[in-house]
């Protein structure tokens, strides 16, 4: 079982610290929640993870079995089992989803013998994912996030997250502008591809995803740093009382 | 898409711009004089109206300035170039009697394969000649004639006679009258009344020689109610030398007509690619030019369509790759002289390394043409901070019903795209071309898939900066 180590981490953004010493050891199988208040660092920590150019890491290290990805661009990183579902996917004009999937799929699935999976191969696969995840098939022929809903996108970067399998996915404020029928599908969805093979790392403001998915574990951010960490009782905590308790528990002001 | 690993390893030197060491059967002098131009006249064995027909281009081209908007031409020395060379006895109908070394060349170029593949003709035209030509039969006996210009001249006097030099005449420019004094081969192509050719045609030109001028000379007559089908390709040997290739391609589609035309232009950065091109369209006919432009060094290219009955429609698609030490100048030109036509110019261009893309349009609207449609949209993509992007779009719309929308844009490749393509896997060369082909790609969507294959390959080819 491999595991994704992020020690001490501190990272900028043009020239503003935000992440200052991030801790955190997620393991295959195990399902992490990271939640937190606006502005506490929450996508910063997902941007680094994948080695977004405008996030510095200043000190500190992220680790996937035991191997440093610090220093990797991200289509490596991508390539050594993180997987990031993105908050906001990005447009590409032009491009379809079947030819990124593709390039994608033949990226990250290339054998050590450097020979990337033949057509069929991945057509089988995305078959069987798109089958899995109730996606139409009139999607592969669409643009790259062009003109697709917020459910839509989300879905699709979940389906990407299914192809792709990854060892590790931070699946950032997926929730996030879904009413509560795109967030279930996306949910079931998510819950459908962990296994043990999988860890996942939920960021998220707010509890309700977590009615869906199951965390192991719930961490709060605050400020740049882990400030708690517990089950799942943490997060109704949080639902309950919201994020106060942890300023006076902190006597940081943001 | 082809694969990374195999663009990478590639370049333009060794796919195409190898040069084979070809005699010459026969080859003007250096420079241009009357008496060069009597030369290529007797080599050609021409009629006496044809010679004549030089010779009034050539005092033309002669009193002439070259022009000095657009790109920069003042490194061309007229007196430099060779005007023409005769690699081949006459015009082969089988590969196997093309010179072996000339159709090596074609081989290494894959002609001959698509011709078997996909292509109802093809010609296959080396410096200054056609050297092979193919069309099938069942088109040759419904009357369509698909040869070289310079055999048309002996075997259809009447047709050429007539059509020749009436779309673009040789007082036109000074490069249409340099073109018309010392033309070479380029396709005839004649379609009879209400014959639709549904496979392409297609011309492959191929320069070899240093100092070489080609001037190729087109010309297509598609009688009413006709369709055809046309696929230009171009490829040229590397030299420290400039080469030159002057063309002039008329276009006529009568009443209900089209006619679509394609060019896929890769002439090596050292070919100044100056050329006209231009169609006249009547009533209820259609004409598509559609361009990609991805090599020669300095490029001027505004291909146009006269609209001259109604309802008749014009279409000019195009996309420039300007690289390093390139200039793509580059557009289209409509003229509506008819009531109830319709345009659309629609141009991409991508600049990169350093590399100018300029789009130069007109769009002319005439007095009395009512319910004239136009749409003109051009957008400009830069890679990075030294390339340079500019647009000139000229409209003069003297009709107050016409529809027109004017559309531009310039953008950059985002931080945020490259990233979001990255973190699946995707390298970030490959990102690149993706993010880029997915912007022409309403252009390469309008092409024959092979041809799109090709488009983006080349321009892969181009973005890894192996092409030196």
């Amino acid at each position: 079982m491999a595991t994704l180590e992020i020690k001490d981490l501190h990272a900028q953004v043009e020239g503003r610290e935000i992440l200052k010493g991030v801790n955190l050891a997620i393991k295959q199988g195990e399902v992490h929640a990271l939640m937190g208040p606006n502005g506490s660092g929450k996508s910063t920590l997902a941007y680094t993870l994948l080695g977004h150019p405008k996030y510095k890491v200043t000190s500190g290290d992220i680790l996937i079995d035991g191997q440093s990805i610090v220093a990797f661009p991200p289509d490596k990183r991508a390539k050594s089992g993180l997987f990031l579902a993105f908050q906001y996917p990005v447009t590409v004009p032009g491009v379809t989803m079947f030819s990124f999937l593709r390039a994608a799929y033949n990226s990250v699935h290339t054998d050590e013998k450097n020979q990337p999976p033949t057509l069929f191969e991945f057509r089988d696969a995305m078959n069987e994912k798109m089958k899995l995840l109730g996606v139409d098939e009139s999607f592969m022929n669409r643009y790259l996030n062009e003109g697709f809903s917020g459910g839509e996108k989300k879905r699709a970067e979940i389906l990407q997250l299914a192809l792709l399998k990854p060892k590790f996915a931070v699946l950032d404020e997926t929730d996030s502008g879904l009413d509560i029928d795109a967030l279930k599908t996306v949910a079931e969805g998510v819950s459908k591809i962990a296994g043990a093979d999988l860890g996942v790392l939920i960021i998220t403001h707010y509890q309700r995803i977590l009615k869906y998915i199951k965390p192991t574990y719930v961490h709060v951010l605050y400020d740049g740093k882990i400030t708690a960490s517990g089950g799942e009782d943490l997060s109704l905590k949080l639902e309950k009382e919201g994020y106060g308790w942890l300023k006076e528990q902190t006597g940081v002001v943001t | 898409m082809t694969s990374a690993a195999e663009i990478v390893t590639d370049d333009y030197k060794s796919k195409y711009g190898f040069a084979d060491s070809t005699g010459y059967l026969a080859q003007s002098v250096r420079g241009i004089n009357e008496d060069v131009v009597k030369e290529i006249s007797r080599i050609r064995d021409e009629p006496g109206w044809m010679e004549d027909f030089r010779l009034r281009a050539l005092k033309n081209f002669l009193a002439r300035p070259v022009p000095t908007w657009g790109v920069d031409l003042s490194p061309i020395h007229f007196d430099e170039y060779y005007y023409y060379a005769q690699p081949a006895k006459e015009t082969a109908k089988k590969w196997e009697d093309v010179p072996p070394e000339i159709r090596n060349t074609f081989e290494k170029l894959g002609i001959p394969e698509a011709e078997r593949k996909f292509l109802a003709g093809v010609g296959a035209i080396y410096e200054s000649q056609e050297v092979y030509n193919s069309l099938q039969k069942d088109l040759q006996k419904q009357g369509v004639i698909f040869t070289s210009v310079g055999n048309a001249v002996k075997e259809y006097p009447d047709l050429i006679k007539k059509h020749l030099g009436k779309i673009v005449p040789p007082s036109d420019n000074k490069f249409a009258a340099l073109n018309s004094a010392v033309w070479s081969d380029g396709p005839f192509i004649y379609v009879p009344e209400g014959v639709k050719i549904t496979m392409p045609l297609q011309s492959y030109f191929r320069i070899n020689a240093q100092g070489m001028g080609q001037f190729e000379r087109t010309l297509i007559v598609a009688e009413p109610n006709s369709e055809v089908h046309y696929i230009e390709g171009c490829t040229a040997a590397m030299y420290q030398k400039s080469m030159l290739h002057a063309a002039v391609v008329e276009l006529l589609a009568r009443k209900g007509a089209k006619i679509r035309y394609i060019t896929i232009q890769n002439w090596s950065k050292n070919v100044y690619n100056l050329v006209t091109k231009r169609a006249h369209a009547y009533e209820d006919a259609s004409v598509t030019w559609l361009n990609g432009e991805v090599g020669s060094g300095r490029n001027m290219k505004y291909p146009s369509i006269y609209l001259l009955g109604k309802n008749a429609s014009a279409e000019i698609l195009s996309m420039a790759y300007a690289g390093a030490n390139q200039v793509q100048d580059t557009g289209g030109k409509v003229v509506h002289l008819a009531s109830n036509t319709s345009s659309k110019i629609i141009s991409k261009s991508v600049s990169k390394d350093g590399g100018v893309a300029v789009y130069r349009g007109l769009l002319h609207i005439a007095r009395g043409a009512h319910n004239v449609k136009s749409t003109v949209r051009c957008d400009a993509l830069l890679l990075d901070e030294q390339s340079k992007t500019s647009t000139f779009p000229y409209m003069e719309v003297m009709a107050d019903d016409a529809t027109v929308t004017h559309e531009a844009s310039v953008g950059k490749v985002g931080e945020d795209q490259l990233f979001y393509l990255m973190a699946r896997g995707i390298s970030e060369r490959d990102a690149l071309s993706m993010i880029v082909n997915g912007f022409v790609e309403p252009f390469t969507k309008e092409l024959p898939m092979t041809y799109a294959i090709e488009l983006n390959r080349l321009m892969a080819l181009e973005m890894t900066g192996a092409v030196g």
